[in-house]
């Protein structure tokens, strides 16, 4: 199953599938400087903001990821594996690379 | 007995998020060997040519990095005199009781200047490589993945630069072996308790007490090249490599372990007696310094840490 997933920030669109996270579908934006660390939850370079969809999720250090921010939809794109078309924006050292 | 004082990196204590995945990553796919497990759900691991019972300890958490990095002392006395080197250096020391990590004696842990914990100790049971002592064989049967033979070392992160480096020369009587300067600021510092080209390194940064990669030595170049076919065909996350360090001359590959904690295997390296000059790498020259053969840094290798 393969969902749209839209960064808000510049309307940009990319397909991602269930079996692939959500920073996996982006870095074949092909865009330069979008900050791929360990892909593993653990060094916090690639936060978003989930604004809209249903996603399910890895643990993620809780060093870059508080509680409150998880239950708030802020989390790693590298752990998150999208349920549906889904609606993001780009904080932090991802938001400097996508939008410049 | 020519070699005294700290004589080596121990174990590490790494925090994972998952330890079913992390198990598969450090035992089916670097090739750790699991040697005991405890009560607080923490499990020990070691390589197979080391004869003490643990080099790695996992520790179930909710967040990433290193608990903390310790070396062996040669004696008990050693153990008493560090500590009281470690204290007229003005930081605090807390003893950690015997046992209180399965199998390993009192422990003697203190936050280094860069904000990483250390700590020393002198006993830990040994179990033994595998191979008999009396007519050994090369290497024992049944390894796994990539074969690790030691933990190595690490490279860590941390602020207070100057002083951590002064701290572990001074109070815990490393020798520098290599360095990156970058005119009269010193930006790596390579430090060694033993005849390694590093026991442990440290990167100056703005950060506190970050782990970059926990390391393993493998046998051979052809080793590092099989580390990446595993890699690829386990789907971990590749940083860098297989390719060769200006520092340390290491033949290497990086990747990261289920929780985000960067490791390295690697072969071959460079080592020092106590009279070896220091090697300096200069800051115009840090691409060859650190990826000799590309010269190009790695934007995440230089600043994800854990």
């Amino acid at each position: 199953m393969v969902f749209q997933i839209t960064i808000k920030d510049t309307g940009e669109v990319y397909p991602c599938s269930a079996t692939k996270h959500l920073l996996a579908g982006m870095m074949q934006l092909g865009k330069k400087g979008i900050p791929v660390g360990c892909r593993s939850g653990g060094c916090g370079v690639c936060k978003v903001k989930v604004l809209s969809g249903q996603y399910t999720s890895k643990k993620m250090s809780r060093d870059h990821v508080s509680e409150k921010e998880e239950n708030d939809g802020i989390v790693l794109a590298c752990r998150v594996f999208p349920q549906s078309d889904v609606i993001l924006s780009v904080i932090g050292h991802l938001h400097k690379a996508i939008t410049r | 007995m020519a070699m005294t004082g700290i004589l080596r990196p121990g174990h590490v204590q790494l925090r994972v998020l998952d330890m079913e995945e992390s198990l598969k990553h450090y035992c089916e796919d670097i090739g750790l060997i699991e040697t005991d497990r405890d009560d607080q759900g923490r499990v020990y691991l070691k390589c197979w040519d080391e004869q003490d019972k643990f080099s790695v300890v996992l520790e179930p958490s909710d967040r990433s990095g290193m608990d903390h990095m310790a070396f062996k002392v040669a004696t008990e006395q050693d153990l008493w005199r560090f500590e009281s080197n470690i204290k007229n250096f003005g930081i605090e020391t807390t003893r950690m009781a015997a046992g209180e990590l399965n199998g390993c004696g009192e422990r003697v842990r203190f936050v280094a200047p860069a904000g990483h914990t250390i700590e020393l100790y002198a006993e830990k049971e040994q179990v033994g490589n595998g191979i008999p002592t009396t007519n050994p064989a090369p290497w024992p049967r049944g390894l796994k993945g990539m074969e690790p033979i030691r933990f190595d070392h690490c490279l860590l992160y941390g602020d207070n630069f100057d002083e951590n480096v002064k701290f572990f020369t001074e109070a815990l009587e490393f020798q520098l072996t290599e360095q990156i300067v970058d005119g009269e600021l010193q930006l790596a510092a390579f430090l060694t308790c033993s005849t390694k080209a590093h026991d442990i390194a440290f990167i100056r940064s703005e950060e506190s007490g970050k782990l970059h990669h926990a390391s393993f030595l493998l046998g051979s170049w052809e080793g590092v090249l099989k580390a990446g076919d595993i890699i690829s065909m386990e789907d971990i996350p590749l940083e860098t490599g297989p390719t060769r360090h200006g520092l340390t001359r290491g033949q290497t590959i990086y990747f990261f372990d289920p929780s985000g904690n960067r490791n390295e295997v690697f072969a071959e390296d460079s080592y020092v007696y106590p009279d070896t000059p220091v090697l300096t790498w200069t800051a115009d020259n840090i691409g060859q310094a650190i990826f000799y053969h590309s010269r190009q840094l790695v934007d995440s290798f230089m600043s994800v840490t854990s």
